[in-house]
């Protein structure tokens, strides 16, 4: 191989990349040696079992990883705001739209949620951790560094450019052979394996982990949400294994499971990729839904509206999202019996999301409702997500969809179910639990700010792409003629772009600004809040909670400070904590180095990196290590600190 | 306040596009019965989802106005509400009726536009084999013995039959004012019917992505009267090369092309994938009769 097959080269945008890597990487390791923080790089962050270290990491990435998707967008937007542009040639744009919906679905929005769950379920459940710490850190490497593997494709190789959703025999190495399409299985594998352990380990959290007396029906909303969500994970993601590692041995071994010879059935892929596709959607909804239902209730004052039929209707969408996939190519021609069942219950799922809208506009009734700034996304959530949704039960209907399928239509929906189902509710979520892991609350202006940024740029982006769609333009086209009469709204369209990307950024300059000048909030219940999580002092401390609580009811907290009782008796204890270990960010590493030898088919390497792996599994099973246990007076001394009481 | 902004300006949107449709966007401007069917269904829809989005928005408007905190007494304690057992069950059973009738409609409109259009039900169909390669469009009209590339012309008034396949990547068929699209693949025909009722030119185009030049990946479809039509035949016939099979095999090489046009098919030599030609179908289609056509690979040489 040559030089300039392995790195990517000809155009100056990929130049300018590579420049900014080395120079960031080589910042980075500098200030670290500067600083002498690389022990407390390895000892606080690389090493930790702490599940709200582990959910700081995702929220971390996951936000590098919107800047990087955002910047994709803008990029496609630029090329196609004006017609026959020559901003990004065919095949960079393709790069772009593919890895642009990888990413943000991926390593963005699922690590996101992820990222969440991890910060706030133990402590809304009224856990001192989850169920297996040592686990929940290897599968924050391994998402951590399929993220990283995917974004070398960029400038090492060439990206993926298939699509993010890979359709054979495009993706086959008869139409592309390049490297691209194996970043692709290789990457998502190894994310998507640390994925399925993060269901699996949080169904045993959720299950096992409650606090006493905190029955199924007692749980907070959120909770319910990662509950069904894991479920569904746990049921989707090996489909994805099996698909990925398919398509692997069609690219890299030979064989005909996808391609086109010798009986290869292009629609298996289809199937099987939305046989995870679809519930893949749920992952990323669904949590939304738990994090809005949890802040409405809180800002409205009011215990949420209709609770059981909110759990009723996602259950009936977690098993209803499994058996929608075929919506997905509705014009594969398989007649109108299949497409005709195929719609019938994708509307089906309208049902159960319209009941929970109804519920959450009736928690809002008769309450109090404080214009905060994780409330105001929110409530913006209600009107756009619903356009959103009925445009979904339009695209439901086979018959019409013949005339939406892969156009601009389809995309202005999926980014209206999309953004302010997960992205606005991941923003909330992160505005509203800030204040337990830090300590301090973000400025309200400056989220304000960028709220109406992000709200009102967010339509100005999509709605336009309704009108294109119906007017006949398809989806993943890099450039178009000035007599389509496409120009004018797509240059809207940019403009809303630019809009989304000052928001985003006055959102991370909030996070710079208050960390420098936000006053310090000693009570640890910053917004009156109603579950576990806020009885706790911020920045929640290792343990979590010195007693652990006891729960009568729903929204305990709530009704703990109503009505003046306390939700723990008895004196501290010891308490008995995990060690940290390198050994889960060691396995992620090897990990990486193993998907890179793989994606080139450096079969010697691989196979090395691949024992390496092995080693620390083998490594973990025979070690010894039970843990350590927190004293009682260290305890003491760290409640009344953060308490901000003087001892 | 806001909010009403926004309803406003949503408001303003929709009645925007509504108003619209009869004259520009491509797909609420149909050419034929088909076409119309499927405009007809998107409209019936847009109008009930409208009705939906209203009952939402007055609602949502309601609650903000009337319970902010800025507006109740400082006292005010939110009472706590379990639920109600006949709200809950309003707001279940009233969008189960519209999906209901949603899927009524789909389940009639999807069969209608999968048949031959019901106003041409007794007339022999013209078949047009539509076969994609990368990037590029072929057309072999069996019946008169003729191909052309990148565009096609069908006569008026009568009932045309799509065969579509492809040389490569799924691509999907669509001519957005004819009919709705349909996935072209390697391994199986599929098939669009349509008719066109008005003379014109019409974009046609590739709408699932596959590759490189996807973006230019579109045909003209010309509907002519039947006079132009039968001409249009003759002159082809009369003065266009054949098509022959090297000449074919370099068409498949991948590139962008105009148009070209012969006097002769390849499905003579390189026959489309169906009867004992196919791969494997998909199931499920209703009229298909042919069940011996799967897997039936091996037996051609
Ligand atoms: C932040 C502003 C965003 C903008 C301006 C934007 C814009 C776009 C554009 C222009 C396309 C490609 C259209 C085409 O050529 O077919 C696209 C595709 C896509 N976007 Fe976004 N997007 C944004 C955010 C998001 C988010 C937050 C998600 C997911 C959580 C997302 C998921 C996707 C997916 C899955 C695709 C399809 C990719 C494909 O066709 O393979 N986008 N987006
Ligand atoms: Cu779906
Ligand atoms: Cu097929």
């Amino acid at each position: 191989m040559k030089w300039d097959e392995f790195f990517v080269t000809g155009e100056p945008m990929i130049y300018a990349a590579m420049v900014s890597i080395v120079l960031v990487s080589v910042a980075i390791v500098a200030g670290l040696t500067y600083f002498k923080k690389w022990g407390y790089l390895w000892r606080n962050w690389l090493t930790t079992v702490d599940h709200k270290k582990i959910g700081v990491m995702y929220i971390i990435a996951a936000l590098l990883m919107l800047f990087r998707g955002g910047v994709d967008a803008l990029l496609m937007r630029a090329q196609t705001a004006v017609p026959d542009n020559g901003l990004l040639d065919g095949q960079h744009y393709n790069e772009i739209f593919t890895t642009h919906g990888l990413i943000m679905i991926l390593f963005m929005a699922m690590p996101f949620i992820i990222g969440l769950m991890n910060v706030v379920i133990p402590l809304q459940i009224g856990a001192r951790d989850v169920a297996f710490p040592r686990l929940n850190a290897v599968s924050f490497w391994l998402f951590f560094f399929g993220a990283m593997l995917l974004n070398l494709s960029f400038v090492i190789g060439g990206s993926p450019d298939a699509g993010w959703s890979a359709y054979f025999p495009l993706a086959s190495s008869e139409f592309s052979p390049t490297v691209g399409n194996n970043y692709y299985s290789l990457s998502l594998q190894i994310a998507g394996i640390g994925t399925l352990m993060t269901g699996i380990n949080f169904l045993v959290t959720i299950l096992k982990m409650r606090a006493p007396g905190m029955t199924l029906m007692k749980m907070p909303m959120f909770t319910w949400s990662i509950l069904i969500t894991s479920v569904i994970i746990i049921f989707a993601f090996p489909v994805l294994t099996v698909a990925l590692a398919l398509m692997m041995l069609d690219r890299q071994f030979g064989t005909q499971f996808f391609a086109m010879q010798n009986g290869g059935m292009d629609m298996l892929w289809a199937n099987l990729f939305w046989v995870w596709g679809h519930p893949e959607v749920y992952i990323v909804i669904l949590p939304a839904f738990g994090i809005y239902s949890e802040i409405i209730s809180t800002f409205a004052r009011k215990n949420l509206y209709g609770y059981k039929s909110m759990v009723v209707s996602m259950v009936a969408i977690s098993l209803l999202s499994f058996l929608v996939w075929v919506h997905h190519f509705y014009t594969m021609g398989h007649g109108v019996m299949v497409n005709s069942v195929f719609s019938i219950t994708t509307m089906a799922i309208a049902v159960p999301t319209g009941v929970k809208i109804f519920n959450w506009l009736f928690t809002l009734r008769k309450g109090k409702i404080s214009f905060t700034s994780p409330m105001l996304y929110a409530l913006a959530f209600i009107p756009i997500f619903t356009i959103g949704g009925v445009t979904g039960v339009m695209l439901a209907m086979a018959s019409a969809d013949y005339q939406y399928h892969n156009t601009m239509f389809l995309v202005a929906h999926f980014h209206y179910v999309l953004i302010p189902g997960t992205v606005f509710a991941v923003i909330a979520g992160y505005h509203y639990w800030f204040p337990k892991v830090f300590g301090f609350r973000l400025n309200e202006k400056l989220a304000k700010w960028a709220f109406w940024f992000i709200a009102i740029s967010f339509n100005v982006t999509f709605f336009p792409l309704f009108i294109l769609g119906l007017n006949g333009m398809t989806r993943r086209m890099y450039t178009y003629s000035a007599s389509t009469g496409y120009g004018p709204l797509n240059m809207l369209s940019m403009v809303g772009a630019v809009g989304l990307t000052i928001g985003f950024l006055l959102l991370v300059y909030n996070i710079y600004w208050s960390t420098r000048y936000a006053k310090r909030d000693t009570t640890g219940d910053p917004w009156d809040g109603r579950s576990l999580e806020w009885s706790t002092p911020s920045p929640v401390p290792e343990y979590n909670f010195a007693k652990t609580p006891v729960v009568t009811k729903l929204d305990a907290f709530w009704f703990s400070k109503k009505e003046n009782t306390s939700l723990t008796e008895g004196e501290y204890e010891p308490i008995h904590m995990p060690n940290n270990n390198g050994q889960p960010f060691i396995m992620g590493v090897a990990f990486f180095f193993f998907g890179f030898f793989m994606v080139f088919s450096w079969w010697i390497p691989a196979i090395i990196a691949g024992l390496v792996v092995l080693g620390t599994m083998a490594y973990r099973t025979f070690e010894k290590d039970h843990g350590h246990h927190i004293p009682v007076d260290e305890i003491e001394r760290t409640e009344k600190a953060l308490r901000g009481e003087q001892s | 306040m806001k909010a009403k902004w926004f309803l406003i300006s949503v408001f303003f949107t929709l009645s925007l596009i509504l108003s619209g449709c009869d004259n520009s966007l491509l797909v609420f401007d149909p050419k034929g019965p088909q076409a119309k069917t499927l405009s007809d269904t998107i409209i019936f829809s847009i109008v009930m989802m409208a009705g939906i989005l209203l009952v939402v928005y007055i609602l949502y408007t309601f609650m903000l106005v009337k319970y902010r905190a800025s507006k109740t007494d400082e006292n005010y304690e939110p009472p706590h509400e379990e639920g109600s057992k006949w709200l809950e069950i309003t707001w279940t059973i009233i969008p189960i009726i519209i999906v209901i009738v949603l899927s009524v409609v789909t389940v009639r409109t999807t069969s209608e536009v999968e048949n031959k259009p019901v106003a041409y039900a007794n007339e022999e169909p013209l078949v047009i084999y539509a076969s994609s390669s990368n990037w590029k469009w072929h057309f072999s009209y069996p019946e008169e013995g003729i191909e052309t590339v990148n565009y096609v012309n069908i006569p008026e008034d009568r009932p045309i039959e799509f065969r579509l396949y492809s040389y490569g990547p799924i691509t999907s068929f669509w001519i957005p004012q004819l009919a709705g699209q349909k996935y072209a693949m390697s391994d199986m025909v599929t098939t669009i019917h349509l008719a066109a009722e008005t003379p014109g030119s019409y974009v046609g185009k590739n709408s699932n992505f596959n590759g490189k030049d996807f973006a230019h990946m579109e045909f003209e479809a010309q509907v002519l009267t039947d006079k132009d039509y039968e001409e249009w035949v003759e002159d082809v016939k009369e003065t266009a090369p054949a098509l022959t099979e090297s000449e074919f095999d370099e068409l498949l090489e991948p590139s962008v092309l105009g148009r070209k046009t012969y006097s002769s098919t390849h499905l003579e030599f390189r026959p489309a994938p169906e009867g004992e030609h196919a791969g494997h179908h998909h199931g499920g289609s209703d009229e298909e009769t042919d069940t011996t056509h799967d897997m039936h690979m091996e037996d051609h040489k």
